[in-house]
């Protein structure tokens, strides 16, 4: 096969980002040449502000070597500019003569720093701070000279000011405007960022407008425009940057501030293609090495041909690399007549927040000082989370809303490489750290692959999100406004249940075809999913999958760390007999049961169960009437009730035969996660009702429901869903929830992240305020109940149901 | 029953283990041996593979995986093996013993060491 010729121009993080992502997808269907013009691989073009503090040398921030290129069979014209790009002909030639065909050409010029056009601004003693040979020129010049003014208050000018002052000059910054990055800060964070600045020993000369570079052989000072002058034998011209097109203006390519894209990063001759700072989309463009990283990703998407990705804009948030100093600022930080603002201001300690929010939404967030919780609304404001039911606490961060095993322990920069971070894992900041520079990671999923950091309950997730923003800075890339179901595909949850449902797809194959999924038969995670996903939409219809099933599920006991199981009976709304406790304890006796435990949801747990003996201990259980637990699943777990009425004399609801009653209406039925309730006789809660998934609280003239609770890593009491007053109202009205997370919630979504994501406003417009759709949610309930309340074990315990997974193939002596 | 080895499989000789329909597609099945127990994988397209029924990370069995691909997840931590050679996906690192398989006409061995 004749490979097409894909043509990169510029060596930058944006297009060989690109390049890795078309190499992941379609190894071989590209013969690659590249063309930059600096003579190296490619660097880490954000981390050169510390690079020029001495934080970091420049060896520790290359991300692609010259070996990589040559790995890869790519063709790397480093210190080549390209003068001319001929469309007709489909080549290029650079200014040495090189000439080369193109099938598909790829811009990632980047941008030029800009350089304000006054008398003087090229002399010598005068550098833009935009690449190696820039901060090679300002430490050969912190070298020799003493005075350094940098022009530009913003993000780049103030990392170049601290650079600059971290090798021993004396700097002042100059800005045009009142306010330091006035762009990311609003006055209060400017002015303490100032405050911060100048205690460091950097000076400020603003608001001031240069109007002149002053000197001879070379600069030797600056005039404004009120006549003052200063003293300065550096400029450093930082007051922005500008996409670099001109190369692509001279080939005729359509470009207005940049070059302009479409969703699918094309410019407006197709066989072209352009991502990163040189581009504009929907009339933005985007400095940040996040926004780049989403560009190249959909930009490869399509290179690869798979044509599906588009790229739809970018919410960013930013980050001061000065070290010591913390700011986070994101989205519209100013507001108008139709939002509101939150603000909490502590001069002495230094520290400022302010939340613009509209509807219930965070629409921006200015951060001084105190960042820890930057992560986690920016997160709440790319998912448009409701923050109506905590808005309240919002202002004192996560670890307020009941981080229990986290709190107080946030700060990213405050903590030492020693100090754990995630808890699941035993992953210490140190580890992270380490993995994020040497591996060169940039996104939490890389972070996680690497470290298992944030993989598993997922509440550290801020805090390694922190840690990535402190070491990356702006490189830091977050996710993706809506994950995708896995790295099989770059489809959504919501995208792929929408399908099944709207085109009636009835087989795991079916979905994978129609999204062309990136692998043969996809991987642990998404399988389970789609494997939920069809069984929730076609009940009685979709034919299970077992090979698709997590172990537990698929042979109905839980796995344990020595590969024995585990077996729990269910006992209805934890109400047990004589009898059945007899059954159990000679279940115990005759096959040798090594641990009996009583659990958590009022449960017996026989633990240390050999798989072989799985079907016979089940037959056993079942002849004294009991049935599986399903403890093992995504699906309702328990009912745990107090005793209520009958016998306490603080009950004033039965609670106990509530209880039962809703556990035999609800076995059985799978989930998007595990599902714990609980009944409460009254309001003294004894049930632990306010921790559950769904939980009910007696009170004299009826029963309170209560939604999105749980206990565990992160404990999260319940919202108040409604009151009822009949015991066909709770069943109704739990049902019907029930049915709705069952039908919306994303696979591995618990009700409390569920409810925090779509807001307690819309699961009350639809099971409370709804009625037909109560009604609605309910009738389907009860119809997919049909299909699932079949007892697991009974059928297995026959050795009529999957005999294969519990004996041996063969004994082989 | 007993084929005689090749060279490469010095010391060691072919074992009948079951037909392929024993081991339901992209699922797995255990042989008891001496040595411990090997599971049997069989992935969508019928290809069939033995590793020992342990993950180099701690111990779980591979066999109670879920299969997908040629590779095979953990049920413990979900660490990926691929079922070729046992060795962990990266960035996981790590190998489990192989075992040499031969499926003919449905009928599946495995190569085991002498003893």
């Amino acid at each position: 096969m004749i490979k097409e010729k894909l043509v990169l121009i510029g060596n930058g993080m944006a297009g060989v980002r690109t390049l890795e992502e078309v190499l992941k997808l379609a190894p071989d269907k590209y013969e690659i040449t590249v063309f930059g013009a600096e003579p190296y691989g490619n660097y880490n073009r954000i981390l050169l502000s510390p690079v020029l503090a001495g934080e970091k040398t420049l060896s520790e921030i290359m991300l692609n070597d010259r070996p990589w290129y040559t790995e890869h069979g790519i063709t790397l014209h480093a210190g080549k500019n390209v003068v001319e790009i001929d469309r007709r002909q489909h080549r290029v030639r650079a200014a040495d003569g090189t000439i080369e065909q193109y099938d598909r050409l790829l811009l990632a010029t980047g941008s030029n720093p800009f350089m304000i056009p006054v008398p003087g601004h090229d002399l010598p003693g005068v550098v833009t701070f935009r690449d190696i040979h820039d901060v090679q020129l300002m430490t050969a010049a912190a070298k020799e000279y003493r005075h350094a003014v940098v022009i530009g208050g913003g993000l780049l000018g103030l990392e170049a000011a601290n650079g600059l002052m971290r090798q021993g000059m004396s700097v002042t910054v100059v800005h045009i405007n009142a306010t330091l990055m006035e762009r990311q800060l609003d006055q209060s964070a400017g002015l303490l960022l100032r405050k911060s600045l100048e205690q460091r020993g950097m000076h400020f000369h603003m608001p001031a407008q240069t109007v002149e570079i002053l000197g001879e052989e070379r600069v030797r000072g600056v005039r404004f425009k009120d006549g003052s002058e200063l003293y300065a034998d550096l400029v450093v011209m930082a007051v922005g940057i500008r996409p670099n097109m001109e190369l692509a203006k001279k080939a005729g390519i359509h470009c207005e501030r940049g070059i302009v894209v479409s969703d699918t990063m094309q410019t407006y001759d197709p066989a072209i293609y352009a991502v990163g700072e040189c581009v504009q989309h929907r009339g933005q463009s985007y400095g940040l090495v996040a926004p780049l990283f989403e560009q190249a990703k959909v930009c490869a998407n399509h290179l690869a041909h798979l044509g599906y990705a588009r790229y739809e804009g970018s919410v960013t948030s930013t980050k001061l690399k000065v070290t010591g100093i913390d700011l986070f600022s994101a989205g519209d930080f100013t507001g108008d007549e139709h939002s509101e603002e939150i603000v909490l201001k502590d001069a002495s300690q230094g520290t400022y927040k302010k939340l613009v929010i509209r509807d219930n939404r965070i629409q921006g967030a200015v951060m001084y000082g105190d960042t820890v919780d930057g992560a986690w609304y920016f997160q709440l404001m790319r998912d448009g989370t409701d923050i109506g039911a905590f808005r309240d606490q919002l202002m004192f961060g996560q670890a307020h809303l009941g981080d229990a095993g986290h709190g107080g322990q946030n700060k990213a920069a405050a903590m030492n490489d020693a100090m754990e971070v995630c808890g699941c894992n035993g992953v210490c900041k140190g580890t992270i750290v380490k993995a994020i520079s040497e591996k060169g990671l940039f996104t939490l999923e890389e972070v996680r692959a690497h470290t298992k950091a944030s993989s598993s309950c997922g509440s550290c997730t801020g805090l390694v999100e922190q840690i990535m923003a402190s070491v990356l800075g702006g490189g830091y890339s977050a996710a993706p406004k809506e994950k995708p179901v896995c790295k099989c595909t770059d489809h959504t949850h919501d995208e792929v249940r929408k399908v099944i449902r709207e085109q009636h797809m009835l087989t795991i194959r079916e979905v994978m075809r129609h999204f062309e999924w990136g692998t043969s038969d996809g991987c642990h995670s998404c399988r389970p999913a789609l494997n939920y996903y069809l069984l929730c939409a076609w009940p009685g219809e979709y034919q299970d999958d077992p090979q698709s099933r997590f172990i537990n599920e698929r042979v109905h006991a839980n796995i344990q760390k020595d590969g024995t199981y585990s077996v729990v009976p269910r006992m209805w709304g934890g109400v047990t007999t004589a009898s059945e406790l007899r059954t159990i304890a000679d279940v115990v006796d005759k096959f040798n049961i090594p641990t009996v435990k009583v659990t958590g949801g009022q449960r017996i747990d026989l633990l240390g169960v050999k798989k072989e003996d799985l079907p016979a201990v089940w037959g056993e259980l079942n002849k004294g009437g009991l049935v599986s637990g399903h403890a093992y699943g995504k699906a309702l777990r328990t009912v745990k009730t107090c005793v209520g009425k009958e016998w306490c004399r603080f009950g004033v609801q039965d609670s106990t035969a509530m209880g039962v009653r809703l556990e035999h209406r609800t076995w059985g039925s799978w989930m998007p996660h595990k599902f714990k309730m609980a009944v409460s006789g009254c309001p003294r809660n004894c049930a632990e009702a306010t921790i559950k998934d769904f939980g009910i609280v007696a009170v004299d003239s009826g029963w309170e429901l209560h939604v999105g609770g749980n206990g565990g890593v992160k404990i999260r009491p319940t919202d108040l869903l409604c009151k009822v007053t009949t015991e066909d109202e709770v069943e109704e009205y739990c049902c019907a929830f029930i049915q709705l997370y069952r039908e919306e919630a994303r696979y591995l979504d618990r009700t409390a992240p569920w409810i925090e994501r779509v807001g307690l406003a819309y699961v009350k417009q639809r099971v409370v305020e709804d009625a037909q759709g109560r009604g609605d949610l309910y009738q389907r309930f009860i119809e997919s109940q049909k299909y699932a309340q079949i007892d697991p074990w009974a059928g297995r315990a026959q050795g009529e149901v999957d005999r294969h997974e519990y004996i041996p193939l063969k004994q082989v002596m | 029953m007993h084929t005689p080895t090749t060279s490469m499989e010095h010391e060691s000789q072919w074992v009948e283990v079951g037909q392929l329909d024993d081991i339901p597609r992209l699922g797995s099945r255990v042989i008891r041996t001496a040595q411990g127990d090997i599971a049997l994988f069989r992935t969508a397209g019928d290809q069939v593979f033995a590793l020992r029924d342990a993950c180099p990370h701690k111990g779980g069995p591979l066999s109670q995986g879920i299969v997908h691909g040629t590779r095979v997840t953990c049920p413990l931590h979900n660490w990926i093996i691929e079922l070729n050679d046992g060795t962990a996906a990266a960035p996981d690192q790590g190998q489990t013993a192989c075992y040499p398989v031969k499926v003919e006409h449905t009928i599946i061995s495995i190569a085991l060491q002498h003893a």
